[in-house]
């Protein structure tokens, strides 16, 4: 008796195959180390990108919003480190659907030459995204520091709130890639989705500027819940739980249907990539 | 964390569960195992590739029609091209398999359903250990990578894992010679280098079984022969299973116990690699492929209509060992002419060229009375050439220059022949060439 891996093809196979991507996992690590390595290559700042960027816009919401459109922020603290708390997750997100929604299509090549579990490909590329994160929560710690305010003990909610971030994030990433595989029209679908979606999340407004009851509604955009969940954890502004709960909820959903749906055309894409 | 995969696993796809770790006794049950495999494509689906969002939807509107249509004239086969029929084969563990037969005859659709990078329409395959297929060298290879970070990546991608790459790095860098360019970006190597560096990753892979698609065309021919090398020993040393899918006949018959010819999708022969070479090979002589027409050329008023190879003066893409070689060309013009010009050369399969002529460098009578078509017939007489396929290649001109040249027009493959009935074959210590030469010894 030996242990052997028995491997079956045959049409129509469905199932997540969670346990072979888990046995292949040091894979997804060197896809995302490949992610980090090339990002910043032949780039003069390298990786202080990461962190000019978001400071950038920073500046620019606080000028147009801050200034002009005069949004008050929900809670006693400048408008740099209200738009920047709601910035920091959306960035993360608006990077790994930009990215990852591409990363079938751009590694086709890869796709039709050996097989890896697929779902490792748009992982890999949000993996990537998740290192900017990290170092954009390092650029709000250091503003946080310049205007002085300390976070209340709830702080200790950022880890959970990022996994649900990275959650919602991987789901709508997952139904993306494979639907910009079959329908090229993705490509150009995406950008304007982002940016529209930017608008329908409370990143430069307090959720406060919808009226109480449709609060909730919000929370169907799973970043919603979480962005103003961020603020609650850092900022110590009362929770905001329909929004927050809802946006749980529809994490689950997103990721389940990405998912299932990347699993059920993925056995197509090497056809028609 | 084995138990929650499970459950979810469960959840998600009750009925068909893809992978399953066993404990089988791999002995008794073949290794691989491929019951009457098959892949359509349907046909147009060059339109599916791009298929507009806008079609769907118009598609979801037509659906309730469509299914009305269908209704009347169910089953529209003529629809589908089938790339890949019926194919059946087990495979014992330790074969080494060959997989021949011409471009389209379903090798690689076969390669990519036992790798799993598409699936088979119908039928069922089942392979019984770890599986690494090379269908390309060097996937994965990112350009902008260091020669180190791109063993570890790729290494990845076939399927090995951390730990065993650190075992074998230092044996892949000097299997490969970059030692001095492991940390210089891969798109700075020159194409030697980058094949030869993707080829090592490649050769240090040990899994159970190992899929291979012609990736032994690359690289030069030391190379090649030094991974043919490893592979053979790698494979009597621990009893890798290997397909290998190859025009190479002189590789396939080395190297695989048993060889499979597919044609136009379905199964012809499976045997012994001899047996099954020689109907390929014959087969394919009667065919009418071994005249291979051309069309012409824009603008050129002198062209090749057609070409083929007699070997010992009958049409045939097989040479035994020592044979009169032939090249026949038919050429056509616009205007009479009395001395076309041609050229050809043979070159291996490893892309090197080995003998050539050309009649504008040496005296050649012309036409009589200059003519609109004819035919060139070139004699090598008896070619000194090693059993292995060869490529010709045709240049035809006139005194103003080349008008018509064809790259690879004719192969023939050269096989082994016992010439002189001394149950031997011409030894020349791993040239291309060997030289008929008469041997005169005589006392002192």
């Amino acid at each position: 008796m030996e242990q052997a891996i028995e491997t079956v093809m045959r049409p129509n196979q469905r199932g997540l195959a969670l346990k072979e991507a888990y046995a292949r996992r040091e894979l997804l690590y060197f896809l995302i180390l490949r992610d980090i390595k090339i990002r910043y290559k032949q780039t003069v700042l390298g990786v202080a990108w990461a962190v000019l960027v978001p400071m950038m816009q920073v500046v620019i919401f606080s000028v147009v919003f801050g200034r002009y459109a005069a949004i008050k922020p929900d809670g006693n603290y400048p408008y740099p480190l209200f738009v920047l708390a709601g910035l920091v997750p959306w960035t993360f997100f608006a990077q790994s659907v930009t990215q990852g929604g591409q990363s079938l299509v751009n590694q086709q090549q890869m796709l039709t030459k050996v097989y890896f579990p697929r779902l490792f490909v748009p992982t890999g590329a949000v993996g990537g995204c998740f290192v900017d994160f990290l170092i954009s929560l390092v650029v709000f710690a250091v503003a946080l520091a310049w205007y002085r305010f300390t976070p209340s003990w709830q702080v200790i909610f950022v880890p959970i709130l990022a996994l649900f971030t990275i959650a919602a994030t991987l789901g709508v990433v997952y139904l993306l890639s494979a639907l910009t595989v079959t329908y090229r029209d993705f490509r150009h679908i995406v950008p304007v989705l982002v940016q529209a979606l930017m608008y329908l999340s409370p990143v430069v407004y307090p959720v406060q500027l919808f009226p109480a009851r449709y609060q909730w509604l919000l929370g169907l955009n799973p970043l919603s819940g979480f962005i103003d969940g961020f603020r609650s954890a850092v900022l110590g502004k009362p929770w905001n739980f329909p929004t927050l709960l809802t946006s749980v909820a529809s994490t689950f959903a997103f990721l389940l249907v990405g998912a299932m749906y990347f699993r059920a055309t993925e056995r197509r894409f090497a056809d028609i990539a | 964390m084995r138990i929650l995969l499970d459950t979810i696993d469960f959840y998600c796809c009750p009925q068909h569960i893809i992978e399953r770790m066993h404990f089988t006794q791999t002995m008794s049950k073949p290794i691989i195992q491929i019951e009457k495999v098959g892949k359509a494509y349907l046909l147009g689906q060059a339109d599916l590739q791009h298929a507009m969002f806008r079609d769907v939807i118009l598609g979801a509107v037509k659906a309730p029609y469509r299914r009305l249509k269908r209704l009347r004239q169910p089953n529209r086969n003529d629809d589908l091209f089938w790339a890949l029929r019926n194919v059946s084969l087990d495979v014992q563990q330790g074969d080494v398999v060959g997989i021949i037969g011409r471009n389209g005859s379903g090798k690689s659709t076969l390669l990519k359903i036992l790798s799993r990078i598409t699936e088979p329409t119908e039928g069922q395959a089942i392979l019984r250990g770890r599986v690494a297929s090379l269908l390309e060298v060097g996937t994965g290879f990112h350009p902008e990578l260091t020669g180190r970070e791109n063993v570890y990546l790729n290494g990845a991608i076939l399927g090995m894992s951390k730990a065993e790459i650190n075992l074998k790095f230092d044996e892949i860098v000097a299997f490969a010679e970059i030692e001095r360019f492991l940390d210089t970006q891969v798109k700075r190597y020159s194409s030697g280098m980058y094949v030869r560096l993707a080829f090592a990753v490649a050769a240090h892979l040990e899994p159970e079984i190992l899929i291979i698609d012609e990736v032994l065309a690359v690289g030069d021919a030391e190379f090649q022969r030094k991974c043919l090398g490893k592979m053979g020993e790698v494979t009597k040393r621990d009893g890798r299973t290997i397909l290998f899918v190859s025009h190479n006949m002189s590789a396939v018959r080395a190297l695989c116990s048993v060889t499979l010819l597919l044609d136009k999708g379905r199964m012809v022969a499976v045997g012994p690699s001899n047996d099954v070479i020689e109907k390929y090979l014959t087969n394919d002589a009667t065919k009418d492929s071994l005249e291979r027409h051309l069309s012409r050329p824009e603008h050129a008023p002198l062209w090749i209509t057609s070409a083929c190879i007699l070997a010992d003066g009958k049409p045939s893409s097989t040479l035994p060992l020592g044979a009169e070689l032939t090249l026949e060309i038919n050429f056509a013009a616009d205007t009479p002419t009395a001395h076309p010009r041609i050229g050809f050369v043979i070159s291996s399969s490893d892309g090197s060229r080995v003998l050539g002529a050309n009649n504008r460098y040496q005296p050649s009578k012309p036409l009589e009375t200059p003519s609109e078509s004819g035919s060139i017939l070139c004699h090598l007489g008896p070619v000194p050439l090693m059993p292995g396929s060869y490529a010709v290649s045709l240049w035809l001109g006139d005194q103003a220059g080349d008008w018509h040249v064809v790259a690879d027009a004719l192969t023939f493959m050269v096989v082994q022949r016992d010439i002189w009935g001394l149950g031997r074959i011409p030894h020349p210590d791993g040239t291309s060439l060997w030289w008929p030469t008469e041997f005169n010894l005589s006392p002192m």
